[in-house]
């Protein structure tokens, strides 16, 4: 360590003494007053190669790595069409930021001093102050038309008749959840002050409707199916960001978003397109939450419709709110609701169930109530009512 | 008998603490701030070089950097993430606050004003004083705040509620307890800082330019420290109503910014405000902040790319409509930044085309300094090469701007490296450029002694190189999608190959890239103290230039000029006339001293 610093010093001070030298030498020499010396020329040298350098370099990366930096798959509709749109920008973007570097830099080169070159006294042009004002408008026009409708189309209210897949994603420090509405097809209001260990999610029991949501460890959503998912969070501001559907939006305490897309390729389809076996659609939190920000992972599986109304009709019957507690509904649930809350513990046990289809989903129309053997997917497993939240 | 007893009186002896303390000397407050920022960019920098380590090499053993840094060394050998996000945030509000606000417009708007138009001193000398003793402090608060046990604020630079709100919240972000409170106080100094010396900046430039000098004949530096303290004076005061909110929310229970949460096992009693309102108000600043630290940057090079062209700047009117046309048009865009934060998506078309709008000013103020070097006669002196430099940074970090103004396309790639890359380039880079090449350029004015050339041209090349080295790059990670203020990306599938320890990847590249082109610095910074000292002396107009500043002595007397304050007569920009005997005509020449060179209608 002592010598690292010793060496240091040393060279340092050689440095110095090089300086010193060199300096001297340039003001006996007269070439510190020269503005069209060597030194000059050089910068100007260096601006034309750092211009082919730069660009070579630029191009040669791009090309070389365009098939690994590149947007992820995209596997949602609107993902698609922004995928294009963002091409489009990209095209435009490249192109002036080559031709405009290049002029810069090019000219630094080629009107660098010269003792007897003319300088061309040019203070204005109204001329070419208006084209290039109207140029820039009419390109940035055409950009954002496009990108407004793309806009508008997504943050659009899902119309009443689609009937999306509804869920609900929950973001704390330092994970998601997500809930799921029952057999009512609807979610249960919630309120913050009712959250405790055993109500994470807040729902409030003063809803009916929320006695039979259930809170699985995975997201499921259909392949080709509206989805809308509805965002809270309950401490700190998150954000959901699933990169492979091209989906982001803020997670606020106090204010419900929400975002709608339609997933276009199963996560069995992504892991042979991809050459992945591995893959899954993986959701990531993109607003600073603290310590645990940058491990704050979900996971989504995007199934086919047919596996997905299997896993549906085994969540709702079998992880329901009341069919997992059971005893602290029937202590906490206020009087007035207790026959609500039977009536719900005997449709999810299937009392009451056998004149009708098997569960009315809000989401899946073609509802098979064959009765194939139910296999539990791994992934689909369900050990308590949710990830143990609270801590 | 004391100095103040002859305040009028130019030849008196100063003590040391009127003259280098207390000075109300406007260009001793100009090197005040100056110095005050450059080390302060020597913190904010080295903060980026502690974080780029994590990201670079992040199974790195970092124990070597236990001396410096205790506690925040696991005993694994790893650095704490709570660290890496206080150093993030630290690394973001000392840059564009400390930096590139009071260092760059501090220190430029303070020497440049009068001296450019022909001012004894600015409009009232103790509120500049105030203005750089309060920043001082709020540099001691924040400095202080660094070394917290429980560590600096650690939510951003944004710091947004409730995450900034919630004062005790353990281990999950210890960084917003004291660390916050001393963050909020600080800035509230700041800003009052930045406030007094706005007011001063302003009522300087209308009321005591000398004779003759218009407003169309400002140089394009003045019209920029003028327009940038407007928006200063417009905007700041918001940002002191959110940090005011934001500590009633802290310390007095209310809830302008909280509702509805649960944390540490427990729901709060907060209901009814709103995290966005925090949001609106930060970014009713924030976004004009980019303007404050940008335009001084632009007004700096317009002046240095005409000089060293020696050619008039190209469009002066145009480049005037632009500044003006930024600046208001800077005020609407905010909401920009807020596409995802679940506001109502109308809002987001509305800043998505006043957004795509302002790309057009900008376009015009590039183009015409590519027509002023058009056909000029280059002398490239370190500060040109960095104004030079500025146009590049400024043309290839703006354009990526197209692509996040728009809402579609931010829905990918907000928060994500893309942007990091896209405001670093643009008002990073771009305004740090600006501050260097005011520094090379303006040296012999502040400290009579010319900096060294060659080694300017070194730490250009090496700053200009490193810099593309480090942000272009960032470009391929941000379509990847890599979130920003991430410590690790281990547990993603989707970023964790691209990042792989194990092989040399991007972002090991960019890290060393980050670190060449910060020890490159050390080149600036020896040449500074080594000229300053050492230099050789100062001609009074070394560039050939017009502009008022060089008519005065090279010693920088107290009141500017020694005799009579010079009259204007011309615009600034009079480079290689026609017909003129020299290739520059200052501006207290008179147009009957120039008849061979004079234009129809300048008699």
């Amino acid at each position: 360590m002592n010598i690292l610093v010793i060496v240091g010093v040393l060279v340092l001070v050689i440095l110095v003494l090089i300086f010193r030298v060199q300096s001297l030498v340039a003001i006996l020499r007269g070439s510190d007053k020269r503005v069209d010396g060597l030194s000059n020329r050089i910068n100007g040298g260096m601006f034309l190669i750092f211009l082919f350098g730069g660009l070579g370099l630029f191009f040669w990366y791009t090309f070389s790595k365009s098939h690994v930096y590149n947007l992820p798959e995209a596997a949602s509709i609107h993902g698609k069409e922004t995928d294009m749109l963002f091409a489009i920008t990209m095209a435009v973007i490249v192109a002036v930021f080559v031709i405009v570097n290049f002029l810069i830099l090019f000219f630094a080169y080629k009107y660098q001093y010269k003792k007897d070159r003319e300088v061309k006294f040019y203070p204005d042009n109204h001329l070419l102050e208006t084209v290039w004002t109207i140029i820039p408008a009419i390109v940035l026009a055409a950009l954002v038309f496009g990108g407004w409708r793309s806009w508008t189309e997504i943050t659009a209210d899902a119309k009443e008749s689609d009937k999306p897949v509804v869920f609900e994603i929950v973001g704390q420090q330092f994970l998601w959840a997500s809930r799921y509405p029952g057999m009512d097809g609807e979610l249960g209001k919630h309120d913050f002050r009712s959250i405790d260990s055993k109500n994470s999610f807040g729902i409030d029991l003063n809803d009916e409707k929320g006695y039979d949501d259930f809170m699985p460890l995975n997201i499921h959503v259909p392949v080709g199916k509206e989805v809308l998912m509805r965002i809270r969070a309950k401490d700190v501001i998150h954000s959901v960001f699933i990169p492979h559907l091209r989906v982001k939006m803020d997670a606020v305490p106090g204010m419900p978003t929400q975002f709608r897309f339609t997933p276009t390729k199963t996560t069995d389809e992504m892991r042979s397109l991809l050459n992945d076996p591995e893959f899954t659609y993986e959701i990531a939190c993109t607003e600073i939450c603290g310590r645990g920000h940058f491990g704050m992972k979900h996971t989504l599986v995007v199934d086919t419709p047919e596996e997905y109304a299997k896993w549906y009709a085994e969540q709702s019957k079998d992880a329901s709110f009341a069919s997992l507690n059971e005893k602290y509904l029937v202590e906490k649930v206020p009087a007035e609701k207790k026959d609500a809350l039977n009536a719900v513990l005997a449709k999810i046990k299937g009392e009451e169930v056998v004149a009708e289809p098997v569960v009315e989903t809000p989401v899946v129309d073609s509802l098979t109530t064959d009765s194939t053997i139910v296999e539990v997917a791994s992934d689909s497993t369900v050990s308590d009512s949710s990830p143990e939240l609270a801590h | 008998m004391s100095a103040v007893a002859h305040e009028h009186d130019h030849h008196h002896e100063e003590s040391f603490v009127t003259k280098y303390l207390f000075s109300l000397d406007h260009k001793m407050i100009a090197k005040q701030f100056l110095i005050t920022g450059l080390i302060w960019a020597f913190f904010g920098g080295g903060l980026s070089i502690l974080f780029r380590i994590q990201l670079g090499f992040p199974n790195a053993d970092l124990s070597w950097l236990e001396p410096l840094l205790g506690n925040w060394i696991q005993e694994d050998g790893k650095m704490d993430p709570n660290f890496y996000l206080a150093a993030v945030t630290m690394h973001g509000t000392i840059m564009v606050f400390f930096v590139l606000t009071a260092g760059l417009s501090g220190t430029f708007s303070n020497l440049l004003i009068p001296l450019q138009i022909g001012a004894r001193d600015m409009a009232s000398g103790l509120m500049n004083m105030l203005s750089y003793w309060f920043f001082f402090a709020s540099g001691v608060l924040m400095m202080i705040s660094l070394f917290l046990e429980t560590g600096p604020a650690s939510g951003g630079w944004v710091a947004y509620p409730p995450l900034s709100a919630l004062t005790d919240l353990g281990e999950a972000a210890p960084g917003q307890g004291a660390g916050m409170t001393l963050w909020l106080t600080a800035m509230a100094l700041f800003i009052v800082s930045s406030l007094l010396g706005s007011v001063n900046y302003v009522a300087t430039v209308i009321n005591m330019r000398t004779k003759g000098l218009t407003f169309d004949r400002l140089p394009l530096t003045i019209w920029a420290f003028f327009v940038t303290a407007i928006i200063g004076l417009l905007s700041f005061p918001v940002l002191f109503a959110a940090a005011l909110l934001l500590i009633f929310d802290r310390n007095f229970g209310t809830s302008f910014y909280l509702s509805d949460i649960y944390v540490n096992g427990e729901a709060l009693s907060h209901v009814g405000g709103s995290p966005i309102l925090y949001q609106h108000l930060f970014w009713f600043l924030g976004h004009p902040e980019v303007y404050i630290v940008l335009i001084p940057a632009l007004g700096i090079t317009s002046e240095i790319i005409a000089t060293n062209s020696r050619k008039p700047i190209f469009g002066y009117k145009a480049m005037i409509a632009s500044i003006l046309g930024i600046a208001f048009l800077s005020f609407i865009v905010w909401g920009h930044h807020m596409f995802s934060s679940g506001m109502n998506p109308f809002l987001g078309s509305v800043f998505m085309f006043l957004t795509l709008i302002i790309a057009i000013p900008s376009a015009v103020k590039a183009f015409n300094y590519i027509t002023t070097l058009w056909k000029g006669n280059i002398i490239f002196t370190p500060a040109m090469l960095f104004s030079i430099g500025l146009v590049s940074l400024f043309v290839s970090g703006g354009v990526t701007g197209i692509a996040l103004g728009n809402s579609a396309l931010d829905i990918q790639l907000h928060d994500t490296y893309f942007v990091v890359a896209h405001f670093h380039l643009v008002m990073g880079a771009a305004s740090f450029f600006g501050m260097v090449a005011g520094i090379y350029h303006w040296f012999p004015k502040m400290f009579g002694r010319m900096m060294d050339d060659r080694l300017g041209y070194v730490h250009f090349w090496l700053t200009f190189i490193g810099v593309y080295m480090v942000f272009m790059p960032m470009h391929y990670i941000g379509i990847q999608g890599f979130p920003r203020r991430y410590y690790s990306y281990s547990a993603y599938d989707t970023w964790s190959d691209y990042v792989n320890p194990e092989t040399f990847n991007i972002s090991m590249f960019i890290s060393i890239a980050a670190f060449i082109t910060f020890s490159a610095q050390a080149i600036f910074v020896f040449n500074f103290i080594y000229s300053a000292l050492k230099g050789k002396r100062a001609t009074q107009n070394p560039w050939n230039s017009n502009t008022l500043e060089w008519t005065t002595p090279v010693e920088g007397i107290h009141g500017n000029w020694p005799g009579e304050i010079p009259e204007v007569h011309r615009w600034p920009y009079d480079y290689s006339k026609p017909g003129a005997k020299e290739d520059f005509i200052p501006q207290t020449v008179p147009f009957s001293e120039t008849p061979e060179s004079n234009l129809e209608g300048e008699a």
